[in-house]
């Protein structure tokens, strides 16, 4: 190959091929390439020992360091537990606030695992501080519509409102407008009630047309003074602390097309420690009334 | 022009020969079907898409008719670089509108809040995002591809394209393709398979395109006047062969209608997701690999004017890579439920793939010695030798996060985006622009691009953004992956996942201003490229012994 044309700046002959005028070097191999290459080959063939590697026909080489993913998942997830354990048995005794607020080490604990867990399961809905958002309640005032005891908390997570469990919170803001139950007047001026008992301004004409209506109509749920009841789950229409928004708009459009809001039950999702650890952090955020 | 650019005889074969027989029949065959499923269609998908398919079909029999009633002469001894032209025109229009979508679907990201349009389904992040990544990869990537291997097999094989028309229909039916997929998306239809949305019916049109491109890249290759074949045609057949394979099996699948716009997958569960990533992998490895090294190994020293450093690295790295990177797929499913086995094999053949990932950068980079002083004075040398670093920093960090350690980190995180785009801005992005830089000059025969101070700008704005873009997926990526893993001293997690979201928001919108400067980049081509075609030069950089002759 003595004929092969000698490329002028690298002194490196060339492989005789020319395509559309390129050519091609006849440079062997670098050879730091070809080494480190072995080194990865190397390194895979000793991988392949260690580990599970080859499938058979009915199985595979497990590998002499016997590993197995599920294997350790199991090991870290049993450590886990092991270190957990001894606080979450103390949970299972706590029935009221005080069994864990006079225990600071469980309270400290029972907060770090409440707040671990509303991140995850209730920040989604209620907002990561627990503000909350139209249609899902702040749960740093102290508004409670479903009461705000450690023991109606706890009640709302196992078994949620409208949530399809047999023991759920549950009742039902009508679609007064919809269903035809009120006339568009009616709702009207209902709206205008609503509005003048959080102190809100109102037309004094339309709100003593809708007295009757709401004594006959929503006092059964919301009382004669507007203040609702926490047994019932109805709101209280005087504290201008509104779930859906308290404009004018939001309000007619609760009064026609109704309210059904769920939280789902936590029960069977989550353990009841762990329900326990949600209520008190719940609890530290808003609740007591 | 009457200089024999082949070597072959100008036989003047006019008429209609047997390729103009074929795609007439075949389309009046396809005009029958599509009118069939047009009327009888059960969604309206299906129906939008027959329409698109029988409209197409129509504007190809008049297209065909006026071929061949023009009196067009068929003349073996000239290249066919009309659809080389074609190409390179809708490979500049798809890039323009990929990364327009990818600098949408980055900002709604940023600010989902603002840019969520409830009554406007078609603009969810969750159809915009496949049309995205399938018009950058499949309609820019794809179009790069056609236009510049037609290109190169000619050149390299002294012989017009095989197949009389069907380099035509190639690049029709392709572009067909895009456009059925994308408005697919639209319209919520999809397999939901990554990188292979497009349904089934997309999916059998594909495979009769890529099969007539195969022929003709074959063809052209059997009656080449060169003695051996170039480097580039090898890795060009290997894409077009593999990529072939990958998508007929990928996409096997059961329409629940003949006329109806869905269909289930033949395989479940996790094999389903091995054959989606097995796919989905070596869509990068045969398609943004292979197919832009084969663009590498013919623009590089072309453009250098040097040789390529070293044949036998070509070679070895070639068989190399072809051998190992099809095995690399599972180690996009570190920790599931994919057996263990099956991720130990996929770690350790990416770790095997890295050299000869880097076989080709060194054969790139090392090609320009004797030429490095280029690099400073040729601006579309230095886009296509940057192109080659990010080529083989992305080859370096793939084979890195494919180590289970190192993947428990980073998978799942942003710090992959940060990946795929270092490889997509960078390697896949830059070799194109090159490469058409190249081109629009060769092919409208210029003397000279429109503006090199224009390139310069489009080099330097755009490498910013992918600057940008990158570093901000990196600490993202880190971060969350840091995040999601950190435990207080109890044994609960420290952060809400809404927590991390949060944390992204700041490199969310650094990321999309990467995204945004590397589109006004590209705009900033597209302009020069035209003016180029056109056959203008900027008044500042007529160069005195170069003036070319005004545009005639």
């Amino acid at each position: 190959m003595a004929e092969h044309e000698i490329d002028e700046h690298s002194g490196v002959a060339t492989t005789g091929h020319e395509w559309d005028g390129i050519k091609e070097l006849n440079n062997p191999l670098p050879r730091w390439w070809v080494w480190t290459f072995y080194a990865c080959v190397a390194f895979s063939v000793v991988w392949w020992v260690l580990m599970p590697t080859w499938p058979g026909i009915s199985g595979y080489t497990k590998g002499v360091l016997g590993y197995t993913q599920r294997a350790t998942v199991a090991k870290e997830m049993a450590a886990l537990n092991e270190s957990r354990s001894a606080s979450m048995q103390q949970l299972d005794n706590v029935n009221t606030i005080a069994d864990v607020e006079n225990n600071p080490e469980l309270l400290q604990y029972t907060m770090a695992a409440g707040a671990s867990l509303f991140g995850d399961n209730c920040a989604t809905c209620h907002g990561s501080g627990g503000q909350g958002g139209p249609g899902y309640p702040n749960l740093n005032d102290d508004d409670w519509i479903w009461g705000g005891t450690f023991a109606d908390i706890k009640q709302t997570i196992t078994y949620g409102i409208r949530s399809g469990h047999p023991e759920a919170r549950f009742n039902t803001m009508q679609a007064y407008g919809r269903d035809g139950v009120l006339s568009e007047d009616q709702i009207g001026d209902l709206v205008e009630y609503v509005l003048a008992l959080s102190g809100e301004q109102a037309d004094p004409a339309a709100v003593e047309r809708a007295a009757v209506t709401f004594e006959q109509v929503c006092a059964a749920c919301h009382g004669a003074d507007g203040k609702g009841n926490h047994l019932l789950g109805s709101p209280n229409l005087t504290d201008a602390i509104w779930l859906y928004g308290g404009e004018r708009a939001t309000i007619y459009a609760t009064l026609k097309n109704g309210r059904a809001g769920v939280m789902p039950t936590w029960a069977g999702r989550l353990t009841s420690d762990q329900i326990t650890a949600l209520a008190v952090y719940v609890h530290s955020l808003g609740g007591g009334e | 022009m009457q200089h024999n650019e082949t070597g072959h005889r100008p036989a003047a074969a006019s008429g209609a020969g047997v390729d103009t027989t074929f795609i007439g029949a075949f389309l009046v065959i396809g005009t029958v079907l599509a009118l069939i499923v047009a009327s009888k269609a059960v969604d309206t998908p299906m129906q939008v898409h027959a329409l698109i398919f029988l409209i197409a079909f129509v504007l190809g029999i008049i297209a065909l008719g006026a071929h061949h009633f023009g009196g067009a002469m068929h003349d073996e001894s000239k290249y066919e670089f009309g659809v080389v032209k074609a190409g390179v025109t809708a490979s500049m229009f798809w890039g323009i509108a990929g990364f327009l979508v990818g600098v949408i679907i980055a900002l709604q990201l940023a600010f989902p809040n603002i840019l969520y349009f409830d009554h406007l389904p078609f603009l969810n992040f969750g159809r915009l995002r496949p049309l995205h990544t399938s018009a950058v990869i499949f309609a820019f990537g794809g179009n790069v591809l056609i236009a510049t291997s037609f290109y190169v097999v000619q050149r390299t094989t002294r012989a017009r394209l095989w197949g009389g028309l069907a380099s035509w229909f190639v690049f029709w039916g392709y572009n067909l393709f895009i456009v059925v997929a994308a408005t697919g998306y639209l319209m919520g239809v999809t397999e939901s398979r990554e990188y292979a949305e497009p349904e089934w019916y997309a999916d059998l049109w594909l495979t009769i395109v890529w099969v007539v491109y195969l022929l003709v890249f074959l063809g052209t290759l059997w009656k080449r006047k060169e003695p051996h074949i170039y480097v580039a045609n090898w890795f060009y057949l290997a894409f077009i062969i593999t990529i072939a394979m990958l998508h007929i099996v990928n996409n096997l699948s059961v329409p629940v209608s003949l006329v109806g716009s869905k269909s289930y997958s033949l395989f479940a569960g996790v094999q389903d997701a091995l054959t989606q990533w097995w796919y989905g992998h070596n869509a990068v490895g045969f398609f943004l690999t292979a197919g832009f090294l084969a663009i590498m190994y013919y623009f590089i020293p072309k453009r250098a004017e040097r040789p390529v450093y070293s044949y036998r690295l070509s070679i070895v790295h070639f068989w190399a890579l072809i051998f190992l990177y099809i095995w690399a797929g599972p180690h996009h499913l570190h920790y599931t439920a994919l057996p263990e086995w099956a991720q130990t094999l996929g770690m350790t053949f990416s770790i095997m793939l890295w050299m000869p990932s880097w076989g080709g950068a060194i054969n790139g980079l090392m090609t320009l010695s004797g030429a490095w002083d280029k690099i400073r004075t040729d601006p579309v040398i230095r886009m296509m030798i940057v192109s080659v670093a990010f080529y083989a920093m992305s080859t370096f960090e793939g084979p890195m996060m494919s180590i289970r350690a190192v993947n428990s980190l980073s998978h799942y995180t942003d710090w992959t985006i940060g990946h795929v785009h270092s490889g997509a801005l960078g390697w896949v992005g830059y070799i194109s622009f090159g490469a058409l830089y190249c081109l629009v000059p060769w092919l409208w025969k210029r003397k000279q691009l429109y503006s090199n101070a224009l390139v310069e700008w489009h080099f330097w704005i755009s490498t910013i953004g992918i600057v940008l873009y990158i570093t901000a997926m990196w600490v993202s990526g880190i971060m969350q992956g840091l995040m999601w893993r950190a435990y207080n001293e109890f044994g609960f997690l420290e952060f809400s996942f809404v927590e991390t979201v949060e944390a992204m928001h700041p490199y969310y919108i650094i990321r999309a201003l990467g995204g945004l400067l590397f589109l006004i980049g590209a705009i900033l081509m597209a302009y020069n490229l035209w003016r180029t075609a056109r056959g203008d030069v900027r008044q500042k950089e007529l160069s005195g012994a170069l003036a070319p002759a005004p545009a005639e």
